[in-house]
């Protein structure tokens, strides 16, 4: 093991960056907004992390690829904490990490649509851009897609089916 | 059973914990059986979409489920684990009401008894997240969110069906007559939930019923069938008195666990 400088809580931050979220790769867990906290006591290391939604099978995967990515820095005293409350909403995702997700093909949230507190059964469906070829027609498929927290699209122009990274605030 | 990386953070609690337990417990037993249930026709849905929906409605309960579990396991204090709690207890011993573990039947069972469940949970969660049990609340709020999207998934289904053709409005009926028995046990509180009740701990259920009868009614009338009146209610899950079908489920749910005591993965 390296012998290390004593952790700031920005060195921390750095090194969080680099964890990809194991289910969209292209994504830091910083991108998503699912750290919450991050405090440094002497050499002991507390990272706070939420879940985007309750069941979400990748928590585990990300509290060991964070404790894995900070142990390589020869950091040793570390904490993993989950929190559920305030619950995670897609407002904490970055700006950079939508223009990431599009370009990975899946569309990103579009802000102000979540189902949240109104039911608007049988609404009009959000519109989303293709994130293929860019078109605004395109309709929903299903709710409930490939994770939980993304709904199935299809676009009309060039029919692509696509996930879409539901609003969720 | 899952090793996990990771502490919760814990809320306080100014409740009387062993008050509270037997609580936390109904919820967590009453989401996981639900969840268990929909998992089932993981792979037999009548399309690749709803399979894949109905997979996702049991995926949230379940995380639902573990929060409670892991909260009534701390609020007991006697070391056993949320896993303890889900995979080493007998029917007798489970909280849930009895229409979640009613089997699957056919799809228009499994949305009646969803759209049941899922106009009580969205209400119920709406009151809990702003309760003064600061563990419950957070919870709560996490999953009231998630309650949205499967009450509107279940709506939209029960108007689908009802003002779909002769044969899917007269599947519908048949299974509202088969469930809606169940529903007045999910509002009638329990002795655990008197208790909390009396402290404000739990919303009194009578304030949270016009507002589901109202929605129930609404969703009914679109879907064009008859809402019924006057229905008896058929309770005892929430005391222990379960129905055949909960050792079956449970046989299958428990059966690594006992077959293999303390296995992980």
């Amino acid at each position: 093991m390296v012998a290390t400088a004593a952790p700031t809580e920005a060195r921390i931050w750095q090194l969080l960056e680099e964890v990809s979220d194991p289910e969209v790769p292209v994504l830091s867990i910083l991108d998503l907004g699912i750290v919450r906290g991050v405090a440094v006591d002497g050499e002991q290391i507390t990272v706070t992390i939420t879940p985007t939604y309750s069941g979400c099978p990748a928590m585990n995967t990300i509290a060991t690829d964070i404790r894995l990515r900070l142990l390589a820095e020869g950091y040793t005293k570390l904490t993993i904490k989950n929190q559920l409350s305030p619950a995670w909403t897609t407002d904490w995702m970055s700006q950079a990490g939508r223009e990431k997700l599009e370009a990975y093909g899946i569309a990103p949230p579009v802000d102000g649509t979540a189902t949240g507190h109104m039911l608007n059964l049988f609404g009009k469906d959000t519109a989303v851009r293709c994130p293929i070829c860019k078109s605004e027609h395109t309709h929903l498929v299903s709710q409930f897609g490939s994770t939980a927290c993304k709904a199935h699209y299809q676009c009309d122009d060039c029919l692509e089916p696509f996930d879409y990274f539901k609003c969720h605030a | 059973m899952l090793t996990q990386d990771f502490t919760n953070a814990t809320a306080t609690s100014a409740t009387e914990p062993s008050l509270l337990f037997p609580f936390v417990l109904q919820l967590a037993d009453t989401s996981l059986i639900l969840a268990h249930r929909l998992s089932e026709w993981c792979g037999h849905g009548p399309i690749l979409e709803q399979d894949l929906a109905m997979a996702n409605i049991a995926l949230d309960l379940l995380g639902e489920a573990r929060s409670y579990y892991q909260y009534a396991a701390e609020l007991e204090g006697k070391g056993r684990t949320e896993d303890d709690l889900a995979y080493l207890r007998s029917a007798v011993e489970y909280r849930n009401p009895l229409l979640v573990e009613q089997p699957n039947g056919d799809f228009a069972h499994t949305v009646v008894r969803q759209f049941l469940f899922d106009n009580y949970h969205y209400h119920l969660l709406k009151a809990l997240k702003d309760g003064p049990d600061t563990h419950l609340a957070g919870i709560a709020e996490k999953s009231f969110k998630e309650a949205a999207y499967h009450l509107k998934w279940s709506s939209e289904w029960i108007i689908r069906l009802g003002d779909g053709t002769a044969e899917s409005w007269q599947r519908l009926d048949k299974a509202i007559a088969a469930l809606w028995r169940f529903a007045g046990e999910l509002t009638t509180p329990a002795p655990a939930e008197t208790a909390l009740q009396e402290i404000g701990v739990v919303p009194d259920y009578a304030t949270l019923l016009p507002a589901m009868q109202a929605y129930a009614a609404q969703v009914l009338a679109e879907a064009t069938v008859p809402e019924p009146t006057a229905v008896f209610a058929q309770q005892g899950g929430k005391i222990g008195r379960h129905s055949e079908h909960l050792g079956y489920l449970l046989s299958e749910l428990q059966y690594m666990q006992r077959t293999y005591p303390g296995m992980t993965w």
